[in-house]
């Protein structure tokens, strides 16, 4: 699988490269990626649906328990499939759509680069490599969001998601690690068996949180779903892909996945079947006023995303199966109406349903494939959307106190889908032909073998549900639940309720066609108060943190370098003093008075160039007395039996006159700018860390420090490091690392000072 | 400001300092010395160069581009660590050849290293050196 997905980032490299070569055919090229894919996960197939795990760990940080570990069972495999099988239509829809943009290379890079990740989610074991592709996923999002990076709606929608998201995944991330302060492990397969402990575990609730708001802002739940929209900025391609198939269904995975793990409490079924239901229900209401198709199509994935998640949270076997069916359901026929959405919008130029009708005359496959994959999602017999409707009913029916409200709910929410359904599905195509920007014909090849494709696998699995997903059901639901389901799928099940309630919903769903064509647009412009609106409570929170940043920055970085070094020596004073005055009693204040000629000629020499400096009202005079203060603090370390740090004092106190002067040589002439209060207070703080400072010194002194490492670089310079200079061996061999790290912090520093020096505007070169 | 006799000594006195800061540079692993101070050292040679004769004059005899050199350096300094993973040692230990030539002796990685920190420092060094000077014409 390591291979497989190595494969799938190589490949993804090359896309750029072969675009430029094949341009026009390159549609039918990228196609073999994915279907390559495809197939190599099929011919697992039958392993899988024998009850076999596949296994495969190639050790990577193995200190800090990170492998590339993976596993396909029925769950990833299924996944995965769906990953790969709309993965491959996309991909040659998009070789036609993407025509007209001029960085289609990239694009596919992009896109190969998320289908990869993506797989790795859904393959991984290791919780960490999972997070790395988790955040993958939600990079290539972003890319792709913002591909129309000249637009500013694009640009502030991915940023959007990818705040959310990878918001979302920092949580996660937080939650991974404490489950493995929990189990001692990151390897998923290695809860299976410890689930009690898990939930018995006092850290419990905060796994469970965390891990939630990962999966929840990952899939779009409320209050996360506001970014799902707006990502319909992406080229179409893009949100039949991410944004309703695959990306927005990994967290759908994730809960799946940590369910029997970390799941079965009242805690973490309550809150994903709350969360769940309220995005069904919430998102189909705001569905409702929507005119966009793609737009339409977001809010009912959103609704749909509840739905399962809901399903989750019910947790029955019939919910699974539900979930199972639906999950497959939604991803064939979703996929195939986004494309149908971005072939209408590819042919006619506009994505409003108020200027579309009539089409059917000009493009009949996409009008068939669009009727075809709209009754799946309508759960009109005998497609699967049905057989998926049906059992998410009659799951919700076995609840016992919540059943009756979810019942509602989720016929309300159906019936809104089978609304919008209507408007993507069939208004474009029947009825009176409107005029649309763009003279419309039929779409080429491209554009339809995909979502062709994908509407007649609806009508299959519909009709022979036993043979195509059955033995996935059965194996994902050992998975999910670690018990085995072997429920019989069928198309038909008799005039019951169930039956009565698809009926109503689909009358509700007319019905509310007709109010929506009956109301006035003015209507529809009404919005929600902000303060209900998570996106108004995302749009505060960024804004706040800006203006948080401005007040900041014009706080703390004003550009007065003086202003910079009060800051810094005021922190350091308060922070070092805090302490010292802590353990003053420790400090043995035994000067030693014994001073000899030399020390106390040196002593002189400083205090003398130190007055001079600080008085003095000519520049040179300054620079040359901080030369002699240098210089006698180099002979300090002579005397004091450490050449080296004497002999670098030398040199870079020589360099640095050097420095100085050349700047002085630029000054205007001197002038008194600051008030004798400023000098006083610059006095003082100069006094305090002065005071410090020989505190400090005092302090360190009356400790005896532990010389096992004095010890250890003694003895061991020259056997070891072959040199006899103890300190330059510690700094080329013992801590060469230390040594690389600040040269090359010094490098960036130059490169700092050359900028400023030489790229200002204005300067030529 | 032109001082003859200060441009003539200056062209002898780099000779004997870059002389001199290759002479810490190599002593550095046994006596007092080493890369950082050499560089500075081999820095202030070019300095006082450049005081005596200009910048143009200091940049001829520089010859290459500051920047460059402080890539150099890095690049020698990193190119130091791999050694050790082709021995196959943990990364960045010394890995030491004997030459068997006279005063040159055992030859090892953190010599390299140290050469790095050198021409690093000495290039950091004239980089400022040389914008500052530079500052003025714009």
């Amino acid at each position: 699988m390591l291979v497989l997905l190595a494969i799938g980032y190589c490949a993804s490299a090359l896309a750029p490269l072969l675009y430029k070569r094949f341009r026009e055919n390159f549609g039918w090229i990228a196609v073999i990626f994915p279907l390559f894919m495809f197939f190599g996960l099929l011919t697992r197939y039958p392993q899988i649906a024998a009850g076999q795990v596949i296994r495969e760990s190639v050790p990577w940080v193995t200190s800090l328990g990170v492998n590339f570990s993976f596993f396909l069972d029925g769950l990833s495999l299924t996944f995965s499939l769906i990953i790969t099988l709309i993965g491959a239509a996309v991909f040659l829809f998009a070789g036609a759509y993407m025509k007209s943009y001029a960085q289609t290379g990239r694009f596919y890079l992009y896109i190969g680069i998320f289908m990869t990740s993506m797989l790795g989610l859904v393959l991984s074991d290791n919780m960490l490599l999972m997070f790395v592709f988790w955040e993958l996923t939600s990079i290539s999002s972003f890319l792709l969001i913002g591909f129309n990076y000249h637009k500013e709606s694009s640009r502030k929608s991915a940023l959007q998601a990818l705040l959310v998201t990878v918001g979302g995944g920092l949580a996660l991330l937080s939650g991974i690690i404490l489950l493995y302060t929990v189990t001692g492990s990151y390897e998923i397969s290695s809860f299976y068996d410890k689930s009690e402990m898990i939930t018995a575990h006092a850290l419990y609730p905060a796994v469970v949180v965390l891990v939630l708001i990962g999966a929840f802002t990952k899939s779009a739940q409320f209050p996360f779903h506001f970014w799902l929209p707006n990502a319909m900025e992406a080229p179409t391609p893009v949100s039949a892909y991410l944004h309703s198939a695959t990306m927005v269904k990994a967290g759908i995975y994730l809960i799946a996945r940590m369910n029997h793990e970390i799941g079965g409490t009242p805690l973490w079924q309550d809150t994903i079947l709350i969360t769940g239901a309220v995005t069904m229900l919430f998102s189909a209401i705001l569905a409702f006023k929507q005119t966009d198709l793609k737009r339409l199509l977001a809010y009912s994935t959103l609704s749909v995303l509840g739905t399962l998640v809901m399903l989750l949270g019910i947790g029955s076997k019939l919910a699974i199966k539900a979930f199972f069916i639906y999950l497959i359901a939604h991803s064939l026929y979703k996929g195939a109406l986004f494309l149908v959405a971005g072939t209408l919008d590819h042919e006619t130029g506009t994505r409003d349903v108020r200027k579309l009708g009539g089409l059917y005359k000009l493009m009949p496959v996409t009008a068939l494939t669009a009727a075809l994959a709209s009754f799946s999602m309508m759960g009109v017999i005998p497609l699967i959307g049905f057989i998926g409707k049906e059992t998410v009913y009659k799951s919700i029916l076995e609840l016992e106190y919540w059943g009756a409200f979810l019942i509602a709910g989720a016929v309300l929410a159906y019936a809104l889908v089978v609304m919008v359904t209507v408007y993507v599905g069939f208004k474009p195509f029947w009825g009176s032909m409107l005029p649309t920007p763009r003279q419309p014909h039929e779409a080429p090849v491209k554009m339809l073998v995909g979502p062709g494709v994908l509407a007649i696998m609806g009508l299959l699995f519909g009709l022979f549900p036993n043979f195509f997903i059955a033995a996935m059901l059965e194996q994902s639901a050992q998975s999910i639940l670690s018990e085995t389901i072997s429920l019989k799928i069928s198309l038909w099940g008799g005039f019951n309720l169930v039956l009565f309630l698809s009926f109503l919903t689909l009358m509700l769903g007319a019905v509310f066609y007709l109010i929506r064509e009956k109301v006035p647009g003015g209507v529809l412009r009404v919005s929600l108060p902000g303060i209900v609106r998570p996106s108004v409570w995302y749009e505060t929170a960024i804004n706040g943190v800006l203006s948080f940043a401005r007040l900041q920055t014009r706080l703390v970085q004003n550009g007065y370098l003086r202003n910079y070094i009060i800051f810094f020596v005021v922190t350091t004073v308060s922070l070092v003093s805090f302490p010292l005055y802590r353990s003053a009693e420790q400090v043995t204040m035994v000067p030693d008075f014994s001073i000899t000629f030399y020390e106390g000629a040196l002593a002189c020499i400083i205090l003398v160039s130190t007055l001079l400096l600080v008085t003095s009202k000519s520049r040179l005079k300054s620079i040359v007395a901080l030369g002699v203060l240098g210089f006698s603090i180099g002979i300090i370390f002579v005397i004091y039996g450490a050449p080296d740090l004497g002999l670098t004092t030398f040199a870079i106190e020589t360099l640095n006159v050097v420095l100085f002067v050349l700047v002085l040589y630029k000054l205007p002439g001197f002038l008194k700018l600051s008030g004798s209060l400023n000098r006083a207070r610059d006095a003082v703080i100069a006094l305090c860390v002065g005071c410090m400072m020989t505190l400090t010194v005092l302090f360190a002194s009356s400790f005896e420090l532990s010389s096992a490492l004095k010890q250890f670089f003694a003895e061991t310079s020259f056997p070891d490091g072959k040199g006899r200079n103890v300190v330059n061996v510690i700094l080329v061999d013992f801590r060469a690392i230390d040594t690389l790290g600040e040269i090359t912090v010094l490098t960036v520093a130059a490169l700092g000072v050359f900028a400023l020096l030489n790229l200002r505007p204005g300067r030529r070169k | 400001m032109y001082s003859i006799i200060l441009a003539t000594a200056s062209r002898y006195l780099l000779l004997l300092l870059l002389m001199f800061s290759v002479f810490l540079l190599f002593r550095g692993h046994n006596e007092p010395g080493g890369g950082f101070v050499g560089g500075l050292v081999a820095a202030a040679a070019y300095a006082l160069y450049f005081i005596a004769n200009g910048i143009e004059a200091a940049r001829t005899i520089v010859r290459f581009e500051p920047i460059m050199i402080i890539a150099a350096g890095l690049c020698t300094a990193v190119a130091s660590t791999l050694p050790s993973l082709v021995v196959g040692k943990s990364f960045m230990t010394a890995v030491w050849v004997d030459t068997g030539i006279p005063f040159v002796g055992k030859v090892g990685t953190p010599l390299l290293f140290d050469l790095g920190v050198y021409f690093l420092v000495l290039g950091i060094t004239l980089c400022i050196i040389f914008s500052l000077a530079e500052e003025d014409r714009l």
